[in-house]
C-alpha cells in the first residue's frame, strides 16, 4: 500500500519550525500563537501606550505592555535644571487630569523636609481644591470607561460637571487644566470673594447627577455584562503589586492615604472609605473598580461640604519661603491622588535644586498589573480592564 | 514596631549583611545592606510574624556622584502599620545588586526603570530591559555625569 503525508506533515517546512521569540515574553511562540499590536495610536489606551498582546485565537496569552513615549525627564528636569520652586509646573504635568493633587504632594513633601507649617487657611483651601480635582479626574476616568465600553452619552453628561470645577479653578487662579497653584508654604493666589457660593452651588447640583450617572451607565445592563466577572484583581495580589487607589480598594482592601497615613488636615473630616464588594459579580472586577470611583466622588462632596464653611481667614503666603536651602536630609512623603498613591522621594543636598527627585506614580505601579488580570480573557476585555485602571500616560512616563 | 526595634531584629538575624543603621535625626530611619544579600532581607522582612512588610512603596536608583551608585527601597506594611527604608550601595564598576522581584511583584517595573535611568543591573530580574526610553538608546540618563548625546541613529538633536 502506497504511504502518504497526512494533511498537516505535507504542510509544515523548516522556516516555520523556527521558533519565534519576542522580548518580554518568555517562551517562544507556539504555532498557533500570533503577536497583535494594540497602539500606541489606539482610543482605548487613553494616550500613547502600546500593548503587545500574544493571543491564542480570542484568548489573550500575555500582555506585554511598552511605555515611554510619553517620557519628558521630569526627575531630570527636576535635578539638574530647576530649583524647588519651579519644580511645580512640571509635577502638574505629569497626571494632567489631577494636576492639584500632584503640586499638594510635592509641595507637603517639601513643607516636610525644610519643616514649614502652613497657615490653617491654606490648608482648607488646599483639601477642598484637591478633592474638587479628585471629582473632576474621577469624571473623566468614569465617563471614558463608558466610552470605552461603547456607551457615548455618560461621557458628555460627566464632562458637563466636570466644567463647572474647572471654571472655580479658572476663577481662583487663571488656569484650567495646569494651575501652579498650590505652591511650598502657600498658595499662588487666594480664593475669589465668590468661591464659597460656587462650590456650594457645585455640591447642591453635582449631589443629584451622580444618582443620573447610577441610571444611566453604573446599573446599565450591557454596561454591567461587559465589565463584572472582567480582569478580577485579588486583594493579596494587589498588596504584593502595591496597587494603591481605587484599584487597590476594589479588590476589597479598605486602605486611603488620607484615613490611614494622613497628611494636610484630612484627619478632621468625616468621611467613608468605598470598597469593592463584589455586588456584581467578584469582589476586584472591573465593575468594583469602576464603582469605587463613583462612590469615592459622593465622599469628596462630603468633605468638601464639611471644609466649605470652616476656611478661617489669613494671608496664603504668609508662610511661603523666599528662598528654599532645605539641609542635606531626605524624605519619602506619599499622598492620595485621584488614582492612588503618589510618592516623592525628595534627597536635599543643602543646594537651591533637589539633588534626587524619585516620583513614584500611582499609574505607573497600576499599570504594571494589567498582564497578570489580562492573561486569559477576551482581547475586547483588554480594553476593559485597561479602561478601569484608570492610567494617564503623562504620569505613567513622566 | 517602632524603626530602633526593626533594625535590631535584622542585626540580629543577618549580622554582617546589614552595614550601616540610622534612626536618630532622619525623617525615615534606613538601614544599608549588602548588594548580595538584599534578597534574603526583603524576603525575612515580608515574611517574619513581627515585621509583615507586605509592600513596597517605592523603588529608587540613585547616583551619589564619585562612582557611587545605589538602591533605595521604602518599605510599609499594611497589616502592622510601620515603615522602614533599606539602602543598597554598588559602584559604578560593578553596579549589581540582587532583585527583589520574586519577593514583591512590583518591584519588577521599578527595577526596570532603575537599570534604565540609573544603570543598576539586577541579578535574578526576569525581564530586565529598558522601560521609558528605547531598547537602542546609549547610557543611563539620570546619572550625574551623563552627557545629551548630539546624535540618536545618524539623526541630529535639535537643541
Amino acid at each position: 500500500m502506497e504511504e502518504t503525508l497526512t494533511h498537516t506533515e505535507a504542510r509544515v517546512d523548516e522556516t516555520a519550525r523556527r521558533p519565534v521569540t519576542i522580548p518580554g515574553f518568555g517562551r517562544p511562540l507556539k504555532n498557533e500563537e500570533m503577536v497583535i499590536n494594540m497602539g500606541p495610536q489606539h482610543p482605548s489606551t487613553h494616550g500613547v501606550l502600546r500593548l503587545e498582546l500574544v493571543v491564542d485565537g480570542e484568548i489573550v496569552v500575555d500582555v506585554i505592555p511598552h511605555i515611554g513615549y510619553l517620557h519628558r525627564c521630569f526627575e531630570k528636569h527636576a535635578e539638574a535644571m530647576v530649583n524647588y520652586q519651579q519644580v511645580i509646573p512640571y509635577a502638574d504635568r505629569m497626571d494632567y487630569v489631577g494636576a492639584m493633587n500632584n503640586e499638594l504632594g510635592y509641595a507637603v513633601a517639601c513643607e516636610k523636609l525644610l519643616k514649614i507649617k502652613v497657615p490653617e487657611r491654606v490648608e482648607y483651601i488646599r483639601v477642598i481644591m484637591a478633592e474638587l480635582q479628585r471629582i473632576a479626574s474621577h469624571l473623566i476616568a468614569v465617563g471614558t470607561y463608558g466610552l470605552d465600553i461603547g456607551a457615548f452619552t455618560p461621557f458628555l453628561y460627566c464632562f458637563r460637571d466636570r466644567e463647572r470645577i474647572l471654571d472655580i479653578f479658572e476663577q481662583t487662579c487663571g488656569a484650567r487644566l495646569l494651575y501652579n497653584y498650590i505652591w511650598i508654604g502657600g498658595l499662588s493666589h487666594d480664593i475669589p470673594a465668590s468661591f464659597v457660593e460656587k462650590v456650594k452651588d457645585f455640591c447642591r447640583i453635582f449631589r443629584p447627577n451622580i444618582k443620573e450617572l447610577n441610571d444611566l451607565l453604573s446599573y446599565n445592563k450591557i454596561f454591567v455584562e461587559r465589565t463584572a466577572n472582567v480582569g478580577v484583581l485579588p486583594g493579596d495580589v494587589a498588596i504584593n503589586y502595591s496597587a494603591s487607589g481605587p484599584v487597590l480598594r476594589g479588590s476589597g482592601v479598605k486602605w486611603d492615604l488620607r484615613k490611614n497615613d494622613p497628611y494636610s488636615i484630612y484627619d478632621r473630616f468625616d468621611f467613608e472609605i468605598p470598597i469593592g464588594t463584589g455586588k456584581m459579580g467578584t469582589v476586584g472586577d472591573c465593575w468594583d473598580r469602576y464603582m469605587v470611583r463613583v462612590h469615592e466622588m459622593e465622599q469628596s462632596l462630603n468633605i468638601i461640604e464639611q471644609a466649605i464653611d470652616k476656611i478661617p481667614p489669613g494671608d496664603v503666603q504668609s508662610a511661603v519661603p523666599k528662598r528654599i536651602r532645605p539641609d542635606t536630609s531626605e524624605v519619602y512623603v506619599r499622598t492620595e491622588t485621584p488614582k492612588g498613591e503618589l510618592g516623592y522621594y525628595i534627597m536635599a543636598d543643602g543646594s537651591t535644586s533637589p539633588f534626587r527627585v524619585k516620583v513614584r506614580p500611582p499609574t505607573f505601579v497600576n499599570l504594571s498589573i494589567l498582564p497578570a488580570i489580562s492573561r486569559g480573557a477576551m482581547i475586547a476585555d483588554v480594553v476593559a480592564i485597561l479602561g478601569s485602571i484608570d492610567i494617564v500616560l503623562g504620569e505613567v512616563d513622566r | 514596631m517602632i524603626p530602633q526595634e526593626i533594625s535590631d531584629a535584622l542585626k540580629a538575624k543577618f549580622g554582617d549583611a546589614i552595614l550601616e543603621v540610622k534612626s536618630d535625626g532622619v525623617f525615615d530611619p534606613w538601614a544599608k545592606v549588602a548588594p548580595d544579600r538584599i534578597k534574603d532581607v526583603c524576603l525575612f522582612m515580608r515574611d517574619d510574624e513581627a515585621l509583615q512588610f507586605d509592600s513596597l512603596m517605592c523603588l529608587s536608583g540613585v547616583d551619589y556622584t564619585g562612582g557611587k551608585l545605589g538602591v533605595v527601597y521604602h518599605l510599609h506594611s499594611t497589616k502592622k502599620d510601620h515603615k522602614f527604608t533599606l539602602k543598597v550601595d554598588v559602584t559604578v564598576e560593578n553596579p549589581h545588586c540582587q532583585s527583589v522581584e520574586s519577593v514583591w511583584k512590583t518591584a519588577n517595573w521599578h527595577e526596570r526603570e532603575a537599570f534604565d535611568m540609573i544603570g543598576i543591573v539586577f541579578d535574578g530580574h526576569p525581564d530586565l530591559r529598558r522601560i521609558l526610553l528605547p531598547d537602542d538608546w546609549e547610557g543611563h540618563p539620570l546619572r550625574k555625569d551623563y552627557q545629551v548625546p548630539e546624535y540618536y541613529q545618524g539623526m541630529k538633536v535639535p537643541y
